[in-house]
Order: C-alpha cells, then sequence, then structure tokens
C-alpha cells in the first residue's frame, strides 16, 4: 500500500468521494478511478462496464471493479450518457494498476449538466479528505 | 526454539490424471457380461468423454501422492477460527460405512428402513435438547442451506400473518453467508455495528427495529469469540416490534451444556454437523446445517418429516405450511450418521466438557499472546480469540505474511481478514481436542514468526519455503481463468 | 475421555495462566437469563464396543442394496464401488482437511478438483464445472437462478419429467423472489411435450431432464433450439450421469447449463445424501456461476499450482451480492468421483453404460414377455416404466417381505399412472437375479 505521499494525483482532474476521478475533453468527460483506489484494491481481474448509448444519473453505479480479494461498485461522478467505454480493460485489466488516468480510462460520457464538474473535488481537497480517512 | 516441527518431507510432483493415462489401461473391474448387447440408435450416442485410461496402480499412486500435499487435522493443530476443527473420530466413519446406512435407497418402503428413520428421529430430539428448542429438520445440507431456510421460515411466518416486511438485521461482524442467504429470500439485508466492546447493543438494534423489517440475524458467541451479552434484551425488543430472531449456531462448540438457546428467545438456530459435531470437512464438504425451532415455528419446517407411526417411524409429507423441500431426499445422512454416532460416543457430560476446554483452550492461547500480537478486544473470550497485526505493521509485515510462514513451522494458519470489522484478523479457534503440548508449541511458533517479523521480516514475506509450491499468482489465475483442461 | 486429551494438572496450570479458578469461571460472562437449568438428556456414552453392536443392529434392519434386490433408482442408483475408491477416500488428508483458501498446504484437494472439474466438464461436452453443490436438485435451482440473472427475464419453463423432488426444490428457492415456473407436460411416448413453449413469455430458460424421471431419452437438441429461438437459456439437467458414458452429450446438443446428480460416480447412496451436485456451463457465463472453481496457475518459481479463483463472485466476498450464498461445496464426493472415473477410464464408462442399458433392457424384453406393458415407446438408459396387472399390490408386498423391491409405485407421483411402476436396472444385477425376479413376480 502507498503512502499518501507516494501516490499519483494529477491536478487537471476533479475527484469523486468515492475514488472516481473525471476530466472534461472537449464535450465529453472521461471517468476513471484514482490511483488511491486502484492501489488498495490491488490487482485488477476484472471490470464490469457498461455499454455505450446507457444514461445514468449522478451517484448510479455503472459498473464493477473486482481484484482477487474484493470489488468495488463504481458510481457516476456526475449524470450523462456513456459515450464510449474502454474495451481494451476487458483483455487487460490491468491497466487500471498500471496507467489509472491515462490507459486506464473506464468510460467516456456526454454530461447532463456540465456544472456538476464543479461540485467535484479538486485535489487539493481530495488529499485532505485521503489524510483524514488514514488516521 | 531448537527444533521447529515443519519441515519437508519426500513430496513427489504428480502429473494430471489426462497426462498420465495410456488408451487401453483398465483400472476397473467389471462383471461378466451375461446379456445380450442391445445397441442404442446411432442419432443417440457418441464416442465417449474424451477420459484418460489408468491401471489401478496409476490411480492408487495418483491419489496417494496428491494426498501427501494436504493439511489436515490428523496432520497437525488446524486452529481456524469459525470452522471448529476438531478431530474427526474414526468410529464414525466406520458406521456411515456400514452396508445398511451406506447401500439404503432413500425410496426403500418404510418396513425396509426403520434403522436409519430411527437414527434421524434420535438425533432430532438430541438436537433439540442440547438446544432446548422445540423441534428439528435435519434436511439443510450445509450451515448455509440451514441459514436460508431460517429465512424461509421467517418469511412463511410473517405470511401466516398477512405481513411482508422486506428487510432484516445483519450484524457487521456476520458471515458472509448470513446476508447472501438473506438475500436469496428477498429480504435486504441492513447493517447493525457493533460497540467498542464487540457486541451488540440494545440501542443498535433499536434504531433500526422497524415494521418492515422481518427480524434479526445473530451469531452467539459472535465471529470475535465474545458472547453477546445483551442478546435476552435484544431478542425481546425484536419481538416487540414484531421481528423473528434467526440464531447461526456456527459457534455452538463453545456452550454446550452452558447455554439454553431456547432460554434467549431465539425463533431458529442452524448447527453445522460439521463443525461443533465432529464430521470431516472433506476439504471442503459435504457437511449439514440442520435447523432447530421453537412450536410456533414447527408448521413451516421443510418436508418430508420423520414422523412415529404405527409403532415404528416413517416420512411425511403432511404439512400443508410447509416451506418446502431444499433437498432431493432428506440431506445428508451420511453425516447425520456420524454426527450421531459422536453423541452417544460422548453424551451429556462430555459434550460440556468439550465446550468447556475448548473455551480454555482459546483464553490459554489469548493470555499467551497478547503481548506478542495487538489484541483488539482484551476480555475473556469464548472458544475462539482474535489478534491484528498492528504491532507487525511497523515491520511492514501483515496478517497474510505472518499465516503463510506459520506453514513452514507445521500449522494451518488461523483464519485471517475475517471479521470484517477488524483489520488484518487473525481469528484463532484450537478447539477441545488440541491438548496443552501442541497449544505450547503452536504458541512458541507464533512468537518465533513474530520475532522473525522483526529481525528478519524477509522469511515471512518469501514465506512459505517448506510447502510443495510457494505462492501463487492469484491474480493471473483470475485475469486468465484455466478452470478445466 | 480419549478425544479431551488435557489432565488435571494441566488444566490447572492453564487456568493459572489465564487467572481463572475453575472452568465453570470462563463462562461468568454469559447471562443467567440464557443458561441451562438442567443437564442434557442424552443417553450415557457408549464405548467402541457398544457402539458398533448397536449401530450394527440399526443397520441392518435397513435393507441395503447389496444383501437384498432393489430395482429402484429415481435419482439415486446402486453402482459397484471399486475398492480402490474406498480405500483412497479414507485418506485423512482428504478427509480431515478444510477448504483450500490456504492453496500451499492443499495442493492435494486443489488438483483433485480441478481433475474433476475438467472431466465432469468433458462428461457433459461443456466448458466449465464448478467445484460441485450439495445434490442434483439444488444445482437445478441455482442453474434457474442463474439463467434468470443472465437473461433479466422472470419465468423459467420445467419438464413435467424431471425428478418429481428436483421441481419441488426448484419452487422452494425460485418463490421467495416471486419468480413463474411453468410446467410442460409429457407426450405418449414418455418424452416432454414443447409445444407450449412458444406461449410462455419473458422466458429465461427451459429445462429438460435426460434421461428423464421415466427412464427416457429427450430430444435435447430440439429443446435447445425452441428454447434459443425465443432467446432463453437451456439447462440439461439429469440424475445419472453414466447414461453420458455412451449417449451424446448436452454440450454437444445445445446445452448452455448442464447440471444434476453425481452419486452413481462412487459415492454411496446413504439414504439420499451426501450426493453430488454438478454444475457445468459455457465458458462465456463463468462469471454469473455460483460454487467454488479451482484455477491453473503458477507459484512464484514458476511450478505448477492450483487455486480458488474467482472468489469474488461468492458470499464471504460479495455478501448479499452473490452469485450464490453457498459455502460448503461437496469437496470429498467430487474427489470420490474423480477417483471413480479414473478407475473406470474412457473405454470403461462406455461399456459400464453399454451394459446398464442391456441389463435393463433384458429385463424390459423379459417382463413383456410375461405379459406387462412397456407404456412408454421412447428408448432408454437404465430405467423403465412397466405397467403391472391391478393386483399386482399383493405380489409386491409379498417381495418386500424376501427383501425384494419390485420397482417404484409411481401412482402417488403421477396419480393417472395406477399400476404402473419405474424399474431400474444396473451392472448390480446378474442375468440370475433378473430371472429370479421375473419368476417371483407370478405374472
Amino acid at each position: 500500500m502507498k503512502e499518501l505521499g507516494e501516490l499519483v494525483l494529477p491536478d487537471d482532474v476533479r475527484y469523486a468521494d468515492d475514488h472516481e476521478w473525471a476530466k472534461p475533453q472537449d464535450d465529453r468527460v472521461s471517468i476513471g478511478i484514482s490511483d488511491y483506489a486502484q492501489d488498495q484494491l490491488g490487482d485488477i481481474v476484472f471490470v464490469e462496464l457498461p455499454r455505450t448509448g446507457e444514461t445514468f444519473g449522478k451517484g448510479d453505479q455503472f459498473g464493477t471493479v473486482e481484484s482477487v480479494k474484493a470489488v468495488a461498485e463504481l458510481y457516476m461522478p456526475l449524470g450523462g450518457e456513456i459515450l464510449s467505454v474502454n474495451t481494451s480493460l476487458e483483455e487487460s485489466p490491468e491497466l487500471l494498476n498500471k496507467a489509472p488516468y491515462a490507459e486506464g480510462w473506464i468510460i467516456q460520457v456526454k454530461p447532463a449538466d456540465p456544472s456538476d464538474l464543479d461540485a467535484l473535488m479538486t485535489k487539493e481537497t481530495y488529499v485532505e479528505m485521503l489524510k483524514g480517512m488514514k488516521s | 526454539m531448537n527444533s521447529v516441527l515443519g519441515t519437508t518431507g519426500l513430496i513427489l510432483n504428480e502429473p494430471l490424471l489426462w497426462e498420465k493415462g495410456r488408451p487401453g489401461r483398465k483400472g476397473f473391474s467389471f462383471p461378466a457380461r451375461d446379456v445380450e448387447r442391445f445397441p442404442l440408435h446411432e442419432s443417440l450416442v457418441s464416442q465417449g468423454p474424451d477420459f484418460p485410461d489408468l491401471s489401478e496402480v496409476d490411480v492408487i499412486r495418483h491419489f496417494t501422492r496428491l494426498s501427501t500435499w494436504n493439511f489436515g487435522v490428523d496432520t497437525g493443530t488446524y486452529p481456524l477460527g469459525s470452522c471448529t476443527m476438531k478431530y474427526n473420530p474414526k468410529i464414525n466413519d466406520r458406521q456411515a460405512a456400514l452396508p445398511g446406512f451406506a447401500g439404503a435407497h432413500p425410496l426403500l418402503p418404510r418396513e425396509l428402513s426403520q434403522g436409519v428413520l430411527r437414527l434421524m428421529a434420535e438425533l432430532e430430539r438430541f438436537l433439540a435438547e442440547i438446544t432446548g428448542m422445540d423441534a428439528v429438520s435435519l434436511q439443510p445440507a450445509a450451515g448455509a442451506q440451514g441459514e436460508l431456510t431460517g429465512m424461509l421460515l421467517i418469511h412463511a411466518f410473517h405470511r401466516s400473518r398477512n405481513r411482508k416486511p422486506t428487510k432484516i438485521l445483519v450484524p457487521d461482524t456476520a458471515h458472509g453467508t448470513n446476508p447472501a442467504s438473506a438475500a436469496l429470500c428477498g429480504y435486504r439485508p441492513v447493517p447493525v455495528q457493533s460497540n467498542d466492546q464487540g457486541i451488540l447493543t440494545l440501542e443498535s438494534i433499536a434504531r433500526v427495529m422497524d415494521e418492515d423489517t422481518a427480524g434479526l440475524m445473530v451469531t452467539n458467541p459472535n465471529t470475535l469469540g465474545l458472547f453477546e451479552e445483551n442478546l435476552r434484551e435484544i431478542v425481546d425488543l425484536v419481538h416487540d416490534r414484531g421481528g423473528l430472531v434467526y440464531g447461526d449456531g456456527a459457534n455452538m462448540n463453545a456452550v454446550l451444556g452452558v447455554m439454553d438457546v431456547g432460554c434467549t428467545g431465539i425463533d431458529v438456530l442452524h448447527l453445522n454437523l460439521h463443525k461443533t459435531f465432529s464430521t470431516p470437512h472433506g476439504g471442503g464438504g459435504p457437511g449439514a446445517g440442520p435447523v432447530c425451532v421453537k412450536k410456533h415455528l414447527e408448521p413451516f419446517l421443510p418436508v418430508p418429516r420423520v414422523v412415529e407411526e404405527a409403532g415404528g417411524y416413517a416420512l411425511s409429507e403432511a404439512f400443508p405450511q410447509t416451506v418446502g423441500r431444499l433437498h432431493a431426499f432428506y440431506g445428508n445422512v451420511g453425516i447425520m450418521i456420524r454426527a450421531y454416532s459422536y453423541i452417544r460416543t460422548m453424551g451429556a457430560a462430555n459434550l460440556k466438557k468439550a465446550s468447556q476446554l475448548a473455551v480454555l483452550n482459546a483464553n490459554y492461547i489469548k493470555e499467551s499472546l497478547k503481548d506478542t500480537f495487538h489484541l483488539p478486544y482484551d476480555r475473556p473470550c469464548m472458544h475462539e480469540c482474535v489478534f491484528t497485526d498492528k504491532h507487525q505493521a511497523v515491520h511492514k509485515v501483515t496478517t497474510l505474511d505472518m499465516a503463510k510462514r506459520l506453514m513452514d513451522y507445521g500449522f494451518h494458519p488461523p483464519t485471517v481478514y475475517f471479521p470484517l470489522v477488524v483489520n488484518g484478523a487473525v481469528m484463532i479457534e484450537p478447539t477441545e481436542t488440541e491438548s496443552k503440548q501442541d497449544l505450547d508449541v503452536f504458541i512458541a511458533s507464533l512468537k518465533a514468526v513474530a520475532e522473525e517479523a522483526r529481525e528478519n521480516p524477509d522469511l515471512l514475506r518469501q514465506a512459505p519455503a517448506k510447502t510443495k509450491v510457494r505462492r501463487l499468482d492469484e491474480t493471473a489465475a483470475a485475469r486468465k481463468p484455466c478452470l478445466a483442461e | 475421555m480419549r478425544y479431551l486429551p488435557h489432565t488435571a494438572e494441566e488444566i490447572a496450570s492453564m487456568l493459572d495462566l489465564i487467572g481463572a479458578k475453575s472452568l465453570d469461571e470462563l463462562f461468568n460472562v454469559v447471562p443467567r437469563a440464557c443458561r441451562r437449568t438442567r443437564d442434557m438428556d442424552l443417553p450415557e456414552p457408549l464405548s467402541e464396543w457398544d457402539l458398533n453392536r448397536f449401530m450394527g443392529e440399526l443397520s441392518k434392519s435397513v435393507a441395503a442394496a447389496q444383501e437384498s434386490m432393489i430395482y429402484l433408482g429415481a435419482g439415486s442408483y446402486d453402482h459397484y464401488i471399486p475398492q480402490a475408491v474406498s480405500y483412497l477416500l479414507s485418506r485423512s488428508e482428504f478427509v480431515t482437511s478444510y477448504t483450500p483458501y490456504q492453496p500451499e498446504m492443499s495442493q492435494g484437494t486443489l488438483q483433485a478438483v480441478y481433475e474433476y472439474q475438467t472431466l465432469s466438464a468433458r462428461l457433459l461436452g461443456m466448458d466449465v464445472s464448478n467445484a460441485s453443490m450439495y445434490d442434483g436438485a439444488s444445482a437445478l435451482a441455482e442453474a434457474l437462478l442463474m439463467a434468470i440473472r443472465i437473461t433479466r427475464k422472470r419465468k423459467v419453463a420445467l419438464s413435467g419429467l424431471i425428478h418429481p423432488h428436483f421441481r419441488k426444490v426448484a419452487e422452494t428457492y425460485l418463490a421467495p423472489a416471486g419468480y413463474e415456473i411453468v410446467a410442460l407436460p409429457y407426450l405418449p411416448d414418455g418424452r416432454t411435450d414443447l409445444s407450449g413453449l412458444g406461449s410462455v413469455d419473458d422466458l429465461a430458460a427451459l429445462a429438460v431432464q435426460s434421461p428423464n424421471f421415466f427412464g427416457a431419452i429427450e430430444d435435447l437438441q430440439e429443446a435447445a433450439q425452441r428454447v434459443h429461438d425465443l432467446g432463453g437459456l437451456f439447462i440439461t439437467t439429469f440424475t445419472e450421469p453414466l447414461a453420458y458414458g455412451i449417449l451424446k452429450s448436452p454440450g454437444s446438443l445445445g446445452a448452455d447449463i448442464a447440471c444434476g446428480e453425481g452419486q452413481s460416480l462412487g459415492i454411496p447412496q446413504s439414504f439420499g445424501g451426501p450426493g453430488l451436485g454438478i454444475f457445468t456451463a459455457r465458458m462465456t457465463h463463468v462469471r454469473n456461476m455460483p460454487g467454488r472453481l479451482v484455477g491453473k496457475t503458477v507459484d512464484q518459481e514458476g511450478r505448477q499450482g492450483f487455486v480458488l479463483t474467482l472468489a469474488t463472485r461468492e458470499q464471504h466476498i460479495r455478501r448479499e451480492k452473490a452469485t450464490s450464498n453457498i459455502c460448503t461445496n461437496n469437496s470429498l464426493c467430487a474427489v470420490a468421483a474423480t477417483m471413480y472415473l479414473a478407475c473406470l477410464g474412457g473405454s470403461g464408462i462406455r461399456d459400464l453404460a453399454q451394459l446398464n442399458h442391456d441389463k435393463a433392457e433384458y429385463l424390459k424384453g423379459r417382463l413383456t414377455k410375461a405379459g406387462c406393458r412397456i407404456p412408454f415407446a421412447s428408448p432408454g438408459f437404465n430405467e423403465f416404466v412397466a405397467e403391472m396387472p391391478p393386483d399386482f399390490g399383493n405380489a409386491y408386498a409379498r417381495l418386500l417381505e424376501k427383501k425384494i423391491v419390485a420397482g417404484l409405485p409411481l401412482e402417488s407421483y403421477h396419480p393417472e399412472l395406477k399400476h404402473h411402476y419405474l424399474f431400474c436396472v444396473t451392472e448390480t444385477k446378474s442375468k440370475e437375479d433378473l430371472d429370479l425376479l421375473v419368476k417371483e413376480l407370478g405374472l
């Protein structure tokens, strides 16, 4: 398990209290799980993905992530329609461990309400939250 | 320690069956063919399955070698918390193998099956007496199936009173089968926190117990090895608010002859014959999970039931309110025979002694190790005790590492990472069949492992070193499952 | 007492370390309201000698298969179990070990169960098998729930010729969530009538047993096609897996799940339990399967080894969202089946299956010659239905006194089949036995 200082936490994404990250790119928002989440879960063995075209509200469960010994539900940090799904995760779930913010992206969403992004945490706030958890 | 229990033996490598066979070998004794062949139509038949051909010698060597890679209760101390790995008496297996039992067809007319029906009826009476409950069904084939039965009974009871509650309370210390069984029955599990003493309180139950709640699932003693001291009050509260209480009797080995489950007010309890009643675990089963109920739940018990009839015994389905069948026949009779033999061998005084010594052993371990490992609940325990890896974490050694290293010392590790309310839990249940001598070696070994965690933690992280295989790549097994060939 | 190793001195010394004065004191935490007020009323303990004598007498009052002429099948089968299997299964490393959660010291069980998974998948023509379930009935129930999960539909169609007890267990499992079971009738030839299938909407699965309760071989290919056309899954179930030593496998005929009772494969009948719930499926559905799974992998030194895998489906991780609540499997029974199939071998199982079939056909022929009617024309395996004369009840009772059980009366299961009896003949019956039965029937 990584120490707080060892975690990779980019500045250019927003964080949900459930450890998903969201990054706006043009008309869409990419979503994945943070380095803290993948570190806690351990080696990811399976990802259950939604289908493109499905619509979820903010806070809805859109998938699951499994390691050998644990399962974590994935919740939408913001509501919207699924525009694309990272199908490479089916063959290579380890991408979530190796590159959680890059090749390990999970879904891309057309946000129902773009202002939902502002409600998410910045990196600084997320770090404070993690500090509170680890004590 | 001068010499350690664990060594390596001459353990042979053994290929898979289909790597070993050669076409044409024979391992089976066929009766002479004394009737003519009646070929089946070719549209119905195939070449048959692709099975290897092995000689009897091949088969004997194959499985003998495989067995030497296993560690069982007969090999050494197996202190798995919550599993009650007590000694499995050999005399019980002999009874189950008697031709009249092993060779009994379940649909024999009652005139030809009185002996086994009588055994089942008497076992029901024994279990009712031991638990202080009113009626028993031996049908559930495992603890989890007993739990499902308990849920179905509670569901049927509410239905009979025109109620349809949708939730059930499940303590945070519960075994995973509890919420899973509840969900199978259509109930939504609602978690209840234990307090900082590790037990349930009246307040925590009162906060969540409402009319839409079917009741409470409770394990007593609980999975921390602690007696649920507030149980009686909690049961009364649940009853007052229209609910029923299901007891998970997995830990019954702590309280035989001491606790009267009936007096606690619990409405239905399941027992694990493969835990408390010495039937072997068999590498993962078969077991048996009978349920014991109070009178008001008796009408709903699964059918068929053993009844007294015409001076003997019979099986009857004449119970209109039954929840139905859970098993193709009557449950795991072969396991019941073993449990029956155990109870007839022990008698009341020895069963009570067994619980007393199980609790003695667990407390002895707790007291002997509380300066070595972090003890989250420093109070008297029942038949099992729980430690954590907190003291060893500073050396970056985890519960998993310690468990693996303990194998090199010649022991099966305790239960790890359960219950979930404790981080890095190590749950130790010695049972009553471990002598002080064996416990002392076990305690010394654990202390040695803790010492290694300080002085040479890499030994733990690289453990086990003396087993047939070292740590296995479970990630690859899950990412690219290879489940058959 | 020989299972309680503590001496008085040891107990005293241990109490001393704990700081308690007596064993009773260790139970102070038990509130008075929860305590027993009197000792348990159980019989006095028996010595080994007395227990042997008592249990010997009890068991002698039961008509054991080996010592009687039992012509019963219907979900439990008398097959000879090789001595090698009984001996190997008594090895205490298999018997007294626990579930292989610590794989490094359980490779014996793990490899044996991996071999079981492979052989049962091959027997049924499927991709993957789990490490077994309690029995055929609960396996079928779990298969139905699995199909419901996968298709997200709420109704299942069950052939009326699935073993009546299996259907009852399915009802018990499906009732709480309100899933609907539609029963399909049977045709005059003794097989399932699929004509009503098309009118079942929201169909998650069709389940057919083959050989069925009447012993007849079903048209699995036709059944698979029909339910697939309707968007549902095809489940084949069975009570006599030995049939697949010679019959086309369910997998080759379109089954998505093949599950049933494996007691025939080297497991004693034991008055109905423990048995073996065999459960196999297509690989695409593996993450929806209930039960334990053993997988092959390597250790840190590259050596082959086996582990329990895909555990995130199971109750100890997924808790209420698990694919099932099952914890125990019937591991020792699965290992017994593996040992039995290893002894039997590829050619052996085909020969044994053919012999079972031929023995049953021989009896069928003799009964026909003696004037009995065989109502169902379909080919069968080792069981068939025969209609006996209306006064046969007396002969039946007379034969019971000689410990001969001449078939299973079907009336209580099928009121329309008065005087019909289900006969089962396995390799354990010689031609002399069969000729004697026909003679004793006095037709």
